[in-house]
């Protein structure tokens, strides 16, 4: 379809109501504009993140203190885990993508509430820049880490409110942006496009946004409590008053571990995007993939009590919920199992968003099998809060979900910003990463199994061994990170300008313009057939 | 958007359910003189779910909604109430 690069079509991009620069960025309620404020904050909130983990694991080449005291340590890990948290992980596929790629692919010209949409983003800044006070402001930045465990983070002397109030804002950011999917799948949908001739990123986006609405409240009034016990003094958690300690990380992970579906359900959905495309052959279990998404988050719900094992909570409600932890493990094989069959037998293009979504099975496939080892209640005991947990979380989080972001922002650069990135570089870079993320978190497993804790800023001599192979891992893994940065920012200004369709996708975002126009589509599209359709070569 | 979806509660009603609350309020403040020992949150949640569904029904229009909306509400509130059911069954058998 030669006509897509007309080019007396303007793109969003060029669509410039206002005077000043800016102004087309902040009260843009395009929901194209709005996915890159989201990429563009999410960008320098990693770079932020990041940097303070590599501070970590420089602290860390060596027992004793190295580069900091215990006490700027614990505050490091804490901001660490949570910008990178709830700033980035749990927003971000959704928020970037969703709001990017949702609308498009599902064949409508916006989000059911694009001023909504906008009002999210500001909700979403203003939590961030809560969350940056609660660093400098005075009495230091918070020490309880990410979780803010009772009964310390209802007695530490640092900024732990802020904190709180930061994520509590963040809450409501990514509970409008749930609402604003779920309405904008159920009412907004091309005509013709049934629920199952729906592609498989929208059906991800649908199973996290219910999370995201039905979950995010009960983190948010768990934050109140702790800000109301440290001010009003009211016991909830105090068993001196009555209360229960554990009763808060029974709340925290009623949210927390579904918040975990939250961030990598999209991930799915975006790799699920990228086997079909690069394989040329229809995705194999349709249903079967949309479905495990729902199922993913509806068994999600109910295995918070894995992260308790060692709290004493009771005998039978480990049992149960270290069964159902076991479970949900089903759901997500089940989709690992349809995307390597998706690519056998089809004929395979290794470019690199096919290269990180490999990456990403890979890793994800470490994350979740060791994920198995800390939901067995005998192994459990052994590695609780060691680094083997934190090794186990980043394979997750970072090669899990991050590594899908990197496939995602590889496949759909060429449409958001219709240029193209260096292919070699991008081949480079990934390949720097995958090693670097490796070496990085490997050995923190075996150090974990040998008894590391997590969150200790010294260490025994026996131990330096495992910190100094992660520390080089590290600096590997942020060279390969700047370098497809670099990439990134030098294709979008001058990069060769992209074909609307360079990868010979189906599905509807690839049968539109790049960079798309204003309202995505000249005339809404009516949908005949179910997506990943290849045609033969003689058509395209 | 369309007129006939829109409904009217009577003042009547309205005043009804509000005195219904109060009630309700009143009597949560006074059953607190009485212990229940391990029973007690679940009064105090007994009492709140029949508040709330005064509220959802009357005030905000369910009963004269789409029974879709009806249905969604209802799977949401026992998701709820299996999350905080498993919770406290923690206590019962520790
Ligand atoms: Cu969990």
């Amino acid at each position: 379809m030669e006509s897509t690069q007309a080019t007396n079509h303007v793109s969003y991009l060029q669509h410039k109501p206002h005077k000043i620069g800016i102004l087309n960025w902040i009260l843009s309620t395009d929901h194209k504009r709005i996915g890159l404020l989201y990429l563009y904050s999410i960008m320098v909130f990693f770079i932020v993140a990041a940097f303070l983990g590599l501070l970590m694991r420089i602290e860390k080449f060596a027992p004793g203190e190295t580069i900091m005291d215990a006490q700027t340590y614990n505050g490091v890990f804490t901001v660490h885990g949570i910008i990178m948290i709830f700033i980035i992980v749990i927003p971000g596929l959704a928020a970037v993508f969703g709001n990017f790629f949702l609308p498009i692919l599902i064949g409508a010209k916006d989000v059911a509430f694009p001023k909504l949409n906008l009002f999210s983003w500001y909700i979403y800044i203003a939590g961030a820049i809560l969350a940056l006070i609660s660093q400098f402001a005075s009495g230091g930045a918070p020490d309880t880490g990410w979780t803010f465990y009772v009964p310390y983070s209802a007695d530490s002397s640092t900024n732990v409110i802020w904190a709180l109030t930061a994520a509590f804002i963040l809450g409501f950011s990514s509970i409008l942006t749930g609402l604003n999917f779920i309405v904008t799948i159920h009412r907004l949908r091309a005509p013709g496009m049934s629920w199952f001739r729906m592609p498989l990123f929208p059906w991800s986006i649908y199973a996290t946004s219910w999370i995201q609405v039905l979950a995010t409240p009960i983190v948010g009034i768990t934050l109140l409590m702790v800000i109301a016990e440290r001010t009003l003094n009211i016991g909830f958690f105090d068993p001196a008053l009555g209360g229960d300690p554990i009763l808060f990380q029974h709340l925290f992970w009623i949210y927390s571990h579904p918040a975990v579906y939250i961030m990598i359900l999209p991930a799915m959905g975006v790799v699920t995007e990228i086997f079909p495309t690069f394989s040329q052959k229809p995705i194999f279990g349709y249903s079967a993939i949309a479905l495990s998404s729902v199922a993913i988050a509806a068994v999600g719900y109910f295995v918070w009590g894995h992260h308790m094992f060692t709290t004493g909570i009771s005998y039978w409600s480990r049992w149960f919920f270290s069964f159902l932890t076991f479970i949900v493990a089903v759901p997500s094989a089940i989709k690992v199992f349809n995307w390597i069959s998706t690519m056998y037998g089809g004929s395979i293009d290794l470019k690199p968003p096919l290269l990180w979504a490999i990456g990403f099975i890979f890793l994800f496939m470490i994350g979740g099998l060791t994920g198995l080892v800390l939901g067995a209640l005998a192994t459990n005991v052994h590695v609780h809060d060691t680094t083997f947990v934190v090794a186990h979380f980043h394979y997750i989080i970072f090669g899990g979900m991050g590594f899908a972001f990197f496939a995602g922002l590889h496949y759909w650069f060429p449409k958001m910003f219709g240029k193209m990135y260096n292919i070699k570089l991008a081949n480079i870079s990934f390949i720097i990463t995958f090693i670097g993320f490796n070496v990085l978190y490997f050995p923190l497993f075996i150090i974990g199994l040998q008894g590391m804790p997590r969150r200790y800023f010294d260490y025994f001599p026996e131990y330096q061994y495992g910190h100094v192979i992660s520390t080089i891992g590290a600096f590997i893994l942020i060279i390969g990170i700047f370098i497809m940065l670099f990439n990134f920012f030098r294709g979008a200004r001058k990069g060769e300008i992209a074909p609307a369709n360079p990868w010979k996708g189906v599905t509807l975002d690839w049968q539109i313009e790049s960079p798309p126009t204003l309202l995505n589509f000249d005339e809404i599209p009516v949908i005949t057939e179910k997506p990943y359709t290849f045609k033969k070569e003689e058509e395209a | 958007m369309e007129d006939k979806k829109h409904h009217i509660s009577s003042f009547n009603s309205l005043l009804m359910v509000l005195i219904g609350l109060f009630i309700m309020t009143g009597i949560s403040v006074m059953i607190t003189e009485i212990h229940f020992s391990t029973f007690s949150v679940g009064v105090a949640l007994l009492l709140a779910s029949i508040k709330g569904y005064l509220v959802l029904t009357y005030f905000m229009h369910l009963k004269y909604d789409e029974p879709i909306f009806r249905i969604m509400v209802f799977l949401i509130l026992l998701l709820f109430a299996i999350v905080i059911g498993i919770t406290f069954i923690d206590y019962l058998l520790r």
